[in-house]
């Protein structure tokens, strides 16, 4: 196989993990101002996330990187090109990070206060930004040979809109099925019951993006020329529909590994869309950022691939053990009894 | 400003700023690991109650180089497009290599280390702090060697209009990478000692948990002494590697405007960037300028007036900035000297004013550590990759001023926050001092 095709296999892993692992946290993030009843039930969803938030973020920055390191034009363009929309992302991430670390340190109603807000708009202006971001990436981005001609405010368009919302409803309903897996009595029950609130939006927002996909963009031409390629899809259907039916059966744990499966294959749907495109052009599809066009050399891209055959097992086992670790529910009695806790 | 001017601007205050974390969190998981392996070993709860201490204040300082690192990674794409398209296939790489190798590690083991406490055994949470550690160590040795690629580029062919790497065992093992590494390194480990020797002055003034601070302190001054010594001795053979490589960057770092064989070393030096020479040198000690550039003390040195001035690093900033970081280095080699002689004669309590310039002397290596990234950045002007691409060249196409102003504004008021609440924690934790209550916590751990 060439080692473009790897490395746009693994572009596509890296944003799917990312988005399934921070998502749960992101939607958390969101969630908690109006899950928690008081300040001892914040303190137990902020400590549900409190060990893996910081390891989850370090995908992003993995998709980042790996972006650089095997796609570099596609990285320098797609960055300076959303410099703005980045750079609100960035801020945000960074309000989220503090706000998470720093809420507990000192017992004062104000404070906690301050940091909430930090973690609320934190979580959710990340997960609409990564939503619109990818919206236009999918509809394509306005560049050809003299430039970028978008602004910020272009990117909020109607098809980017509609992607930032379904990626808010996907990591709200993930983000409060982790919250009940997570947890016991009354906030795993408000949570999973929310979970079930959220679902019909999501399940319209998502069909509506199913449904605009095919007037905004040309993610179906792939699936066209190739239809066993719609089992990816069908998949994202089914888990969609999954959640909805163990959550019913009252069986969050499941309806939670859904979610996972949701958002893993919504993310592979619009990436094998794409292909062989990273970001394709809105004017000219003679300008379209392919992994050929903007790949490093053949010589790079093997070193990179021995690198992540390598680490990226390691990573895994490692992330495997501690979510082992930390399987056991957070409860009053743990967050209360630990010091360093947030 | 024009974007290049802009863009340098936010890299450089991005930069610093986060450089204010990452040096403590280098130096204090190496001392917090070492304690906890104190305690895990002989059971001493005084280095439990040390682990926890040190441990908060390294929590606080952690959580804001985690998240002032992001930036960095952005901004070579926002800000620096045209750098990052014609270097990204060799720079991209050591970036990548160290999320995959370093960042997993340290994000997922701080957290293990944090929520760990009752959750597994005593070796397990001690050696999840090694790994943190460990996982910051790599990181810098990743990112010097990425900046050890723009000092001195190596394993690399300008092809299809962009520099492709050809050798990735060149850039692993380019001996200016690892000099940076060590320098840097070694220069982090000074500013925890400093930080841990401050804390504890503070608090043996007051004559505050006195035992707890007297072996903290000891500890802190043994790592400062070998670091301040480290440092000095690396530093010299990094100079070495500098005056081999960037003539321009050495000749600037030590106001050498003609081109001489058999240098002497002035200990005061007023440059005159105008008239292009110094308006007072002195007193001279013959030939050691050589001896320091090229470890033979007749060596010819280039001056600046052999490069064209459009090919020079502004002479200034270069030159004192590395003055100043020499003289902190052997000021605080003298401090730390001191520092263990006092503490093996466990006379510290009885030198109130060497603990009161101790306590005023944490600032002291944060400013030697910035002052020396002045000297690499700045002296590797008008490169952003040294004698392959200017520093005008790299800068992004599609962006405008009005977007940098603006993210420039934001990240100073952003920053100017987190500092200010960073500062308010640290000192406000290290004046609290340990927790003497360690019932609950010794019913945690196994």
């Amino acid at each position: 196989m060439e080692f473009q095709i790897i490395w746009f296999i693994l572009w596509g892993v890296l944003w799917a993990v990312y988005f399934m692992l921070d998502g749960f946290v992101l939607g958390t993030g969101m969630l908690h101002p109006y899950l928690a009843r008081n300040d001892q039930d914040k303190k137990i969803l902020i400590n549900t996330v409190g060990p893996v938030w910081d390891g989850n973020e370090v995908w992003l920055l993995t998709a980042g990187g790996a972006t650089f390191a095997a796609f570099p034009k596609t990285y320098a363009l797609m960055f300076s090109y959303l410099y703005t929309a980045l750079l609100l992302l960035l801020f945000s991430l960074i309000i989220r990070g503090v706000s998470i670390e720093f809420r507990g340190k000192i017992n004062n109603d104000g404070w906690k206060k301050a940091w909430d807000m930090g973690i609320f708009i934190g979580s959710a202006l990340p997960a609409l930004l990564l939503g619109v971001a990818f919206g236009n990436i999918f509809s394509g981005l306005p560049m050809d040979a003299a430039g970028y001609h978008g602004s910020l405010l272009q990117l909020l368009n109607p098809y980017g809109l509609l992607t930032g919302a379904l990626f808010v409803l996907l990591f709200l309903t993930h983000g409060s099925l982790y919250v009940c897996v997570k947890t016991e009595g009354d906030l795993c029950d408000k949570s999973s019951a929310t979970a079930g609130k959220l679902w019909p939006a999501l399940l319209l927002v998502a069909v509506a993006f199913l449904v605009a996909t095919a007037f905004a963009t040309r993610l179906y031409d792939n699936y066209l020329t190739t239809m066993p390629l719609l089992v990816v899809p069908l998949l994202a259907v089914a888990a969609l529909i999954g959640i909805k039916v163990f959550l019913a059966k009252g069986k969050p744990l499941a309806a939670f590994a859904s979610s996972c499966v949701t958002i893993v294959m919504v993310v592979f749907t619009g990436v094998i869309g794409l292909f062989p495109n990273l970001i394709p052009s809105s004017l000219d599809p003679a300008h379209n950022l392919t992994i050929y066009n903007s790949s490093s050399s053949a010589y790079t891209l093997r070193i990179m691939t021995v690198v992540a055959l390598v680490f990226v097992p390691i990573v895994i086992a490692y992330k495997i053990w501690v979510y082992r670790v930390f399987r056991s529910r957070v409860t009053a009695d743990t967050v209360m009894k630990n010091e360093q806790a947030y | 400003m024009d974007t290049v001017a802009l863009s340098r601007l936010q890299f450089a205050l991005t930069s610093m700023f986060h450089w204010i974390f990452v040096p403590l969190t280098l130096g204090l998981s190496l001392l917090t690991a070492y304690m906890e392996t104190r305690y895990v070993r002989s059971g001493d709860e005084l280095y439990l109650r040390m682990t926890k201490f040190w441990g908060k204040l390294f929590l606080v300082n952690f959580a804001l180089g985690v998240v002032t690192g992001i930036t960095m990674e952005f901004q070579f794409g926002m800000n620096w497009a045209e750098y990052s398209k014609y270097v990204g296939d060799i720079f991209g790489a050591p970036l990548a290599i160290e999320a995959t190798m370093a960042f997993f590690l340290e994000s997922v083991f701080i957290g293990v280390w944090i929520f760990g406490w009752n959750k597994i055994s005593k070796k397990a949470h001690a050696l999840s702090i090694w790994l943190v550690a460990l996982a910051t160590n790599l990181s810098a040795l990743w990112i010097l060697l990425a900046n050890g690629w723009m000092q001195k580029p190596v394993g690399y062919v300008l092809r299809n209009g962009r520099a492709e790497m050809t050798d990735f065992w060149a850039l692993l093992t380019n001996p200016y990478g690892w000099l940076k590494f060590g320098h840097t390194l070694s220069s982090g480990y000074v500013v925890a000692a400093f930080f841990v020797m401050g804390v504890s002055a503070y608090h043996l003034l007051k004559k505050n948990q006195t035992e707890f601070f007297t072996r903290s302190f000891k500890i802190a001054a043994v790592f400062g002494l070998a670091s301040t010594i480290l440092v000095a001795t690396i530093g010299d053979f990094h100079a070495v590697e500098v005056a081999k490589t960037q003539p321009t960057k050495f000749a600037a770092m030590e106001a050498l405007w003609e081109t001489q064989k058999n240098v002497g070393y002035n200990l005061v030096i007023i440059p005159d960037t105008v008239k292009e020479c110094n308006t007072f040198e002195g007193p001279c000690v013959p030939g050691l300028l050589s001896y320091l550039a090229f470890h033979t003390a007749d060596a010819e040195i280039k001056g600046l007036k052999a490069f064209p001035k459009e090919e020079r690093p502004p002479v200034l900033p270069t030159f004192w900035s590395f003055r100043l970081m020499v003289l902190l280095g052997f000021a605080m080699m003298l401090l730390s000297l001191l520092a263990v002689i006092y503490s093996k004669r466990r006379t510290l309590e009885a030198h109130p004013l060497f603990l009161t310039l101790m306590l005023f002397s944490i600032p002291l290596p944060y400013i030697a550590g910035q002052l020396g990234w002045v000297v690499a950045e700045v002296g590797r002007q008008p490169w952003i990759v040294y004698g392959v691409l200017k520093t005008s060249a790299g800068v992004s196409q599609s962006i405008s001023t009005v977007q940098v102003y603006a993210s420039l504004l934001g990240f100073t008021v952003l920053y100017g926050a987190l500092g200010a609440i960073d500062i308010y924690l640290l000192s406000k934790f290290a004046k609290q001092g340990p927790d003497n209550d360690l019932s609950a916590l010794l019913k945690q751990t196994k």
